[in-house]
């Protein structure tokens, strides 16, 4: 409820003048719905429309921090403490960019697109720099520590930086557990690719 | 014998050479190679023909021309209006960017229908070419080398840019993307595709003087309103409507960081 | 516009330098439509430039070339205000065409 109430006081007070209500009926106006893609992908979260200041404008650290938590508490770990699915399947996940596009087929599984911002197999010349580089991944070890750190940025990375680029493969169920599994031991099994470096 | 000798047949674009990944590396350089061996080769040259003649072709129920049409300049003023776009016009009260005052001026002055001028703007898979596409060409081709001057004089024109600053920084979707996701640092790419940062006026100036531009990948000349709709469409947004107040602010957003620099379109892109 | 070839040849020096957009799917046969369904091969197969109505390039094409071919071709002893033509056949029996004179 709190988070609520900050949210509207900011959009009053921080977007210049561009008022919400107008930037709503200017998005509405200007889009329309699209096989699988409604008008309802326009509305925004309170995390969202906190991570949407201009200019790298920073926001109210109490609210950040608010949304850290709440971020935190809704990520959901994988039963039985098992988090490491077959790094095979994980690397298709990683190389996959389709999903939740109107030019993609819904029947599809999603793709976790991993390589457009993170190097990974170090074979794979193709990778993106909006993330830092993930090779090696496994060498931080299996601790239980770096499998629950590691499988709460995949759910929520906002549980960690609030503001992160970084999509909520998780929480906005861009992936299936299972999916996030295998990403999982794409980045942590020793045979994965991502561990093995050439000399 | 005529002495006609065959010197050398170049530039078939071959697309086995354009759909392996390393082709599109121009941060490596590859492209620029690619794209050098063009020289000064840019099948756009004919599209801007067919724009030239979409201009003087008498269409729609009144079987008019689009001669008359209004850029920003006067009546049929079509030298260097592209690169005052977007700005404000009185007649309709609002700013325009060059796609939504054609799609104006085909309804107005030929007599044509919303529905069948918003029916296919721009090339879908397989199609070979537009005539909004070619029409953006042949005007961008009428500014080249000019500096880009959008409107900032008027309320509504300064209204627009901050709407356009807005949506760009406007995180939503699935993947919580907005157009500064990915376009506004410097130096990133995703996979091996350069992204400008849209965001300084060096960026803005790359991105916005070299569109619309041929895409060898497609075969098509694209404008600056495709761009725009097909970044939403990986940003998981729904469908961008061609000249909506969103994607003229936008637009507005672009040039009016981008302003000073000079047009360069129509470019020559992957 | 498909058929329709649109042509510039322009003089540089003594050589007539000439540039050509074919406007053609360029499909392999090999594609798959949203459905699934194979979309059938159609392609250029054979092109032809001629210059004053004598053949100074005749060549094979395959599926290999890109939709919308564009083609640039370079030939000695051209004048400006000759005729230059580029013409096309694909493997379904269509063919196109534009003229030109050299400038």
């Amino acid at each position: 409820m709190k988070i609520k109430i900050t949210f509207v006081l900011w959009l009053a007070g921080c977007i210049g003048f561009v008022q919400a209500e107008d930037m709503s009926s200017a998005l509405n106006a200007g889009f329309k719905s699209i096989n699988q893609v409604g008008l309802d992908r326009l509305e925004q979260d309170p995390l969202q429309a906190f991570c949407s200041k201009p200019r790298e404008e920073s926001g109210d650290a109490a609210v950040a921090a608010e949304l850290r938590e709440t971020a935190m508490a809704s990520v959901v770990l994988p039963g039985n403490g098992d988090y490491l699915g077959s790094w095979e399947r994980g690397q298709q996940v990683a190389n996959n960019g389709k999903g939740l596009q109107y030019s993609d087929n819904p029947e599809e599984a999603n793709g976790g697109n991993c390589y457009a911002c993170h190097q990974l197999d170090p074979a794979e010349v193709a990778y993106g720099n909006l993330g830092p580089s993930l090779t090696n991944y496994g060498a931080r070890g299996q601790s239980d520590v770096m499998l629950q750190y590691t499988w709460t940025k995949l759910w929520n990375t906002h549980a960690y930086n609030v503001c992160s680029h970084m999509p909520r493969f998780g929480a906005q169920g861009i992936l299936t557990e299972q999916q996030l599994k295998d990403v999982m031991a794409f980045l942590f099994d020793p045979d994965s690719p991502v561990n093995n470096l050439a000399e | 014998m005529s002495g006609s000798k065959i010197i050398s047949v170049a530039a078939c674009l071959v697309a086995a050479v354009m759909l392996t990944g390393p082709a599109y590396a121009e941060e490596a350089g590859i492209f620029d190679e690619y794209r050098a061996m063009f020289g000064d080769d840019n099948p756009a040259i004919f599209v801007i023909e067919e724009g030239e003649e979409f201009w003087f072709a008498s269409q729609g129920p009144k079987q008019a021309t689009l001669e008359s049409c209004d850029l920003g300049l006067g009546p049929g003023v079509v030298d260097g209006a592209y690169a005052r776009l977007p700005r404000y016009f009185k007649d309709v009260d609002r700013v325009m960017d060059v796609e939504a005052r054609l799609r104006f001026c085909m309804q107005e002055l030929q007599g044509r229908t919303p529905e069948e001028v918003d029916d296919h703007p721009y090339s879908l898979r397989g199609d070979l070419g537009t005539e909004m596409e070619a029409l953006v060409a042949w005007l961008a081709e009428k500014s080249r080398d000019l500096p880009i001057a959008p409107g900032q004089e008027h309320d509504k024109e300064r209204e627009a840019y901050a709407l356009g600053e807005a949506v760009f920084y406007y995180r939503a979707g699935p993947h919580d993307f907005s157009c500064a996701t990915c376009h506004g640092q410097e130096g990133m790419r995703i996979r091996l595709q350069a992204l400008p940062d849209l965001t300084t006026h060096e960026g803005a100036a790359v991105a916005y003087s070299g569109w619309p531009a041929y895409r060898i990948s497609e075969g098509v000349v694209r404008t600056m309103g495709w761009r725009m709709r097909d970044c939403f469409r990986q940003q998981r947004f729904p469908l961008l409507d061609m000249g909506s107040d969103v994607t003229v602010a936008l637009q507005t957003y672009l040039a009016v960081t981008a302003a000073g620099a000079p047009m360069a379109a129509p470019g020559l892109k992957r | 516009m498909a058929g329709k070839i649109r042509i510039r040849a322009q003089l540089d020096g003594d050589t007539c330098e000439v540039k050509a957009l074919m406007r053609h799917p360029m499909e392999t046969g090999l594609r798959k439509d949203q459905a699934g369904e194979p979309i059938p091969a159609n392609y250029i197969e054979e092109v032809t430039v001629t210059h004053n109505d004598k053949v100074v390039v005749h060549g094979y094409w395959g599926a290999a070339v890109s939709a919308n071919p564009f083609l640039g071709v370079r030939f000695a002893g051209g004048q400006a205000g000759d005729k230059v033509t580029v013409s096309w056949r694909d493997n379904t029996g269509e063919t196109g065409e534009g003229e030109t004179t050299i400038r």
